[in-house]
């Protein structure tokens, strides 16, 4: 029997122990309804929970930690010299007999004793599903026969249900956190590993960066070289452009579109700019590395620049574009906050439209606006697949934006893509990259948040 | 203005000067008005141009990739090659040697090729794929075998790229993806009629390939179809469930800012930092398969739990408090008045927010880069543990191919993406207009 069958039995069980707990409580009643504290679908209710959830959680545990504990136990049984390898060539016995087991190819020549842990671990498999099977079933048979017994008029079914409603609502609420949690915990952990191989010191700071092992030890090369500097100087500049694109247009249209535009062009400009935050990045990816970047260069070759075909400008130009309607919705909604007051102020002392808005509701504006940026330079810190289909691989540490650089997020992609062993210091790098693009744009929300908050707090 | 000349007609020179002053300085602030407005239509008029060149890029890359060109070839299904033994047996007829009749007719319909480099370059003008819906034909209908039948085929990407003009014939033979005699040979197809194009059948129901005229986006498709149902269903209960309970049963205190304050954080984490988790904590430690949707689903679920927790929460505080103080009023439980009465109220807008937290899910590629879902996949996946691949990493490995037929390809992928995404977001607005509530 597999899994999602029981799973579907014991959701089944659960709704006909709704019936039996519904009809449980008139009879309880004896007709005098009154006499129940609670709704009679609360018994229901609370009859078919204790059916369900019980049975249910013990089949998640049991689902999660078979696999461990049933490999444990196989492992324990092979031959001492099987047993002595090191960690990683007995993950790959373990991998075979897994094979061996679901009938799938297996990587060398099965002997006499892989094929009893086969078998082994096939039988420890089977016993293992019946006993999950009857345990089970029989816990959602008994708690629901417990329960059903126990059923009185003055049994505050009502409350018990809802107490548990709560505590399930409170449980997805701490989701947030747990996710928080398990990626600073999944990236510290692997970086943690990668700083053994690699001095801290000279990730952060080294100027040289090609993550390439070799093979054979005596590779060219073969160390590889981990200083992360040229990494973060291209991520910056490509940011940077971004912004210089960004941020004018950005703050200029946003102006427009709350002081000046009309009804109907505000209807129909800022829903259109919005479509642009819509697009998939991928999209903007393709945008840029098949279209922006072969008309710069074309064009650089015309002014005789010499523009890269992964120039830094083509992924910045349409980073920037992308990020036009984050910086535009943001610095629209934090100028419709100031005040009306302020603008009446300025315009009773005779100033123009533009003055007020430059002099009066900018800079009453200003830190809501930052914040804006703030959040838009960490969303471009972050951005994917523009960077990995537009900019290039190689680790420049350059200041001229016609070349190729290469940023964290380009690195993590093309360190991570592929079969990779996981304890080599080329994977684990990419987790030492994530820490350090989880920390800066962690800091970069944090202020831009409380700058907002902070910011709205003042004019409300 | 008139307020000036008052006071100047009573008050005298000093006044005067003032407006004088005043005046003096308005040509130039009237100008610094006017270029104040023309950046701020400049700016909107940059950001529409960058809209129209985008989509006006992809439609014009892309629109053509629904049509590819087809050969028309008249085989003759002779029994004895494919069914020696005359029992219709499936198996047998599975095996039979298709690319060889189709090869035997093009030697036929050019009688005067010979020598092995010249058949080649013959055969090369059939796509690979050209045996195999002779195969499926004849499986799906054995009474054929014995006849001739007409056969339209796709024909190799390079073909198509010329009929489409997508590359040239000038330049020199060497250079050239289509050599002289191929040239002369697709001429004579194209004027016996042979050779068309036609709706791109193959685009929508295949998965991916090799050969960008036997690729489609069906595989990526049902992919992103599981992943996204993975993440509607983990998503939607969990996110509704935290919205409610911070909305309406949390206590301010610590724990509740500390849970407010993550989840805006997590709103802007880098799509990335959650393929790192999955990749850490779904497929190494709790040992999920790669490249499956589940995994997929279970990324995006984390990515968009927060965008449907906020939207929820918005839709939540939207529902009047005299709803709630009615049904405690009346002797409901707090727990009931939301259940039946708040709940039901927010519903439409915890909707919408669902289905742009999906349409968000939908076209997010990088987490899903780093779960493996970026693995060349030719087959339709088949559940939500299948390995598979989606929409948006479709585009992305196809853009990464270097044949010229991927180009038009991609776009019309995207054209595809983008549709679904429209369709999405215009269902939200038009739910929003519809139950939209002013209290």
């Amino acid at each position: 029997m597999s899994v999602p069958l029981l799973v579907a039995t014991l959701l089944v069980m659960s709704s006909v122990a709704y019936f039996f707990g519904r009809r449980r409580a008139f009879a309880v009643a004896q007709g005098r309804l009154r006499s129940l504290h609670s709704l009679p679908a609360y018994y229901g209710l609370y009859v078919s929970i204790w059916c369900g959830l019980p049975a249910l959680l013990l089949l998640g545990l049991w689902v999660s930690f078979e696999g461990t504990i049933i490999t444990k136990l196989v492992v324990g049984g092979l031959p001492e010299e099987i047993r002595n390898l090191g960690p990683d060539r007995l993950n790959l016995v373990v991998n075979d007999i897994q094979n061996l087991v679901r009938g799938s190819i297996v990587s060398s020549k099965p002997d006499a004793a892989m094929r009893a842990a086969a078998e082994r671990y096939a039988s420890l498999q089977s016993i293992s599903h019946a006993a999950m099977f009857v345990v089970a079933i029989a816990i959602a048979i008994l708690a629901a026969a417990l329960t059903l017994t126990r059923i009185r008029p003055q049994q505050r079914a009502r409350n018990a249900v809802e107490r548990i409603l709560l505590w399930t609502l409170i449980a997805s609420s701490t989701l947030a956190i747990l996710t928080t949690v398990g990626i600073v915990l999944s990236v510290l952990f692997e970086s943690i590993r990668f700083f053994h191989a690699v001095p801290i010191t000279e990730f952060l700071f080294g100027l040289d960066w090609s993550p390439q092992i070799a093979i054979r030890a005596d590779q060219v090369g073969s160390s590889g070289a981990f200083g992360a500097v040229p990494v973060f100087a291209g991520t910056l500049m490509i940011t940077l452009i971004a912004m210089l694109v960004a941020v004018p247009v950005g703050l200029m249209s946003a102006i427009y579109l709350s002081e000046y535009a009309s009804a109907r062009l505000r209807a129909t400009a800022k829903p259109a700019l919005e479509i642009l935050a819509g697009i998939p990045t991928v999209v903007y990816g393709f945008f840029a590395a098949l279209i922006v970047a072969p008309f710069l260069r074309d064009n650089g070759a015309l002014l005789g620049l010499n523009i890269a075909s992964e120039s830094a400008l083509a992924a910045g130009l349409v980073m920037g574009i992308m990020i036009i309607p984050f910086v535009s919705s943001l610095s629209d909604d934090v100028m419709n906050a100031v005040p009306q007051a302020l603008r009446d102020g300025a315009y009773g002392m005779g100033a123009t439209q533009a003055e007020t808005i430059r002099r009066v509701i900018f800079p009453a504006a200003l830190p809501g606006i930052v914040g804006a940026v703030l959040l838009a330079v960490s969303r471009a810190i972050g951005e994917t697949m523009i960077v990995v289909m537009a900019a290039g691989l190689a680790a420049n540490l350059s200041a001229n934006p016609f070349q190729a650089v290469t940023t964290v997020t380009v690195q993590i992609v093309t360190l991570l893509i592929g079969d990779q062993e996981f304890d080599s210091p080329k994977t684990l790098a990419a987790f030492a990259l994530g820490l350090v693009l989880f920390a800066v744009t962690l800091c970069l929300n944090v202020i831009a948040l409380y700058i907002v908050r902070r910011y709205r707090e003042q004019y409300e | 203005m008139s307020n000036a000349a008052a006071t100047s007609a009573a008050g005298g020179g000093a006044a005067r000067r003032h407006v004088d002053i005043v005046m003096a300085g308005m040509a130039r602030r009237r100008a610094a008005e006017r270029r104040f407005r023309l950046y701020g239509r400049i700016a909107i008029g940059v950001g529409l141009f960058f809209l129209v060149v985008l989509f006006g890029s992809i439609v014009s890359n892309g629109y053509s990739a629904f049509w590819q060109t087809e050969l028309r070839l008249d085989v003759k299904l002779d029994a004895s090659q494919i069914d020696p033994q005359g029992g219709r047996d499936p198996a047998i007829l599975g095996r039979a040697d298709y690319g060889g009749i189709i090869k035997h007719r093009l030697r036929e319909m050019f009688p005067e090729v010979h020598g092995r480099r010249d058949r080649i370059a013959l055969y090369g003008l059939v796509s690979n794929g050209a045996a195999f819906e002779l195969r499926a034909r004849v499986l799906a209908n054995p009474s054929l075998i014995g006849q001739t039948v007409s056969l339209w085929v796709p024909a190799d990407d390079d073909v198509d790229m010329l009929m489409k003009g997508k590359i040239k014939r000038a330049g020199p033979e060497k250079d050239r993806r289509l050599k002289d005699n191929q040239l002369r040979w697709i001429d004579q197809l194209k004027a016996d009629g042979r050779l068309e194009k036609r709706f791109n059948v193959n685009f929508f129901t295949r998965g991916d390939s090799r050969d960008p005229e036997l690729a489609g986006i069906w595989g990526a498709a049902v992919g992103s179809f599981y992943t996204l149902i993975v993440t509607l269903l983990l998503s939607f209960p969990l996110g509704v469930a935290a919205a409610v309970y911070l909305e309406e049963f949390a206590p301010r205190n610590r724990w509740t800012d500390l849970i407010e304050v993550n989840i805006n954080n997590l709103a802007a984490v880098p799509s990335i930092v959650f393929g790192l988790l999955g990749l850490a904590v779904f497929i190494n430690f709790f040992g999920l398969p790669r490249s499956a949707p589940v995994v997929g689903g279970l990324v995006l679920t984390l990515m968009t739990l927060p965008t449907i927790i906020i939207a929820s929460r918005a839709a939540l505080k939207s529902v009047p408090p005299s709803i709630r103080e009615a049904a405690l009023g009346v002797g409901a439980s707090p727990m009931q008045a939301m259940i039946y009465h708040v709940l039901p109220l927010a519903m439409p807008g915890m909707l919408t927010g669902t289905i742009i937290g999906m349409a968000q899910a939908l076209g997010e590629t990088a987490p899903l880069l780093m779960i493996g879902m970026v693995a060349f996949i030719a087959d339709i996946p088949r559940g939500a543990f299948d390995p598979a691949t989606v929409l948006p990493v479709q585009i992305y490995l196809w853009a990464d191919s270097p044949e010229r037929a991927y180009v038009e390809r991609t776009s019309a992928a995207i054209m595809v993406l983008l549709a679904f995404l429209i369709a999405m977001n215009l269902f939200a607005v038009m739910m929003r207009k519809r139950f939209e509530r002013r209290w």
